[in-house]
């Protein structure tokens, strides 16, 4: 019983990565580019604590837990943003948002 | 155990994942967030980071998907348009993808190469005591600004979705 390797924890942790920086480019969803962007998030924070087995150190799951205040911060300020956007342009497509571009 | 435990919550994880990414209507996106983030939360159990998986339940899958569940309701969000896709994205979406996924697995091969080998119970030092412990003496100046940074962030939140009075 020798148990799993590390590397797997870390290799699943950049697979979710890139299906988080994947969704983030191609979706046009407004919600759906934030969730990847918490998809991401979720990635980090499984290295941090595979990183934190490794060295036996708690340090990681604090770095963890601060993501994840920030992480909480970020969602609410960002909904909002969302709701004040569909508010003024009935819109939650990302290519119609664009008024910075002219 | 140990293997058999991690390929299954890391298979429901990478499906759920590619789901979030392919569905075209939030709802479906944000359910299968909360199986990526419920399975994520067996994994932090198995690597022995025990308050880390409470909070990731009551935190991430609880309250934060709670909250875009009901912006999605509240926008009554349909389905994504298929329209306007570029070529380039067409073309170098799923290699990009790819070079990416192989760029940080060879990074992180060459770097591990003889890392641990995770066994249930091999670390036990993440229980909620031994991390109030290091959060509450270290880490206290950080902490304590979380906490201004959650106010403003629920300020700001306020200020920006409240309807505008005349």
């Amino acid at each position: 019983m020798t148990g799993v390797p590390l590397s797997w924890y870390l290799i699943l942790s950049a697979l979710l990565f890139a299906l988080g920086v994947a969704g983030f480019l191609f979706r046009r969803n407004i919600i759906t580019v934030f969730m990847s962007i918490e998809l991401m998030l979720n990635a980090v924070n499984l290295s941090f604590v595979a990183f934190s087995y490794q060295l036996k150190q708690v340090n990681g799951h604090i770095f963890t837990f601060f993501v994840m205040v920030v992480a909480a911060a970020e969602a609410a300020v960002g909904l909002a943003i969302i709701l004040t956007v569909f508010k003024n342009r009935e819109t939650l497509n990302v290519d119609e948002v664009n008024s910075l571009k002219n | 155990m140990d293997v058999i435990l991690f390929l299954a919550f890391a298979a429901i994880a990478v499906v759920c994942a590619v789901n979030v990414v392919v569905q075209t209507h939030p709802i479906s996106s944000a359910l299968s967030l909360i199986g990526v983030m419920g399975s994520l939360a067996v994994l932090y159990l198995l690597l022995g980071a025990e308050f880390i998986a409470m909070a990731q339940v009551i935190v991430y899958a609880g309250a934060i998907m709670v909250l875009f569940v009901f912006v999605i309701m509240l926008l009554n969000a349909g389905a994504e348009s298929r329209r306007g896709r570029s070529l380039t994205a067409q073309l170098l979406g799923i290699p990009g993808f790819f070079a990416l996924l192989v760029l940080l697995s060879y990074t992180v091969l060459r770097l591990f190469p003889d890392a641990a080998h995770v066994k249930f119970g091999g670390f036990t030092g993440g229980s909620a005591k031994d991390v109030g412990k290091l959060l509450f003496t270290e880490y206290l100046l950080p902490f304590e600004l979380t906490s201004v940074l959650i106010l403003i962030a629920i300020v700001g939140a306020v200020v920006l979705a409240r309807k505008e009075l005349e």
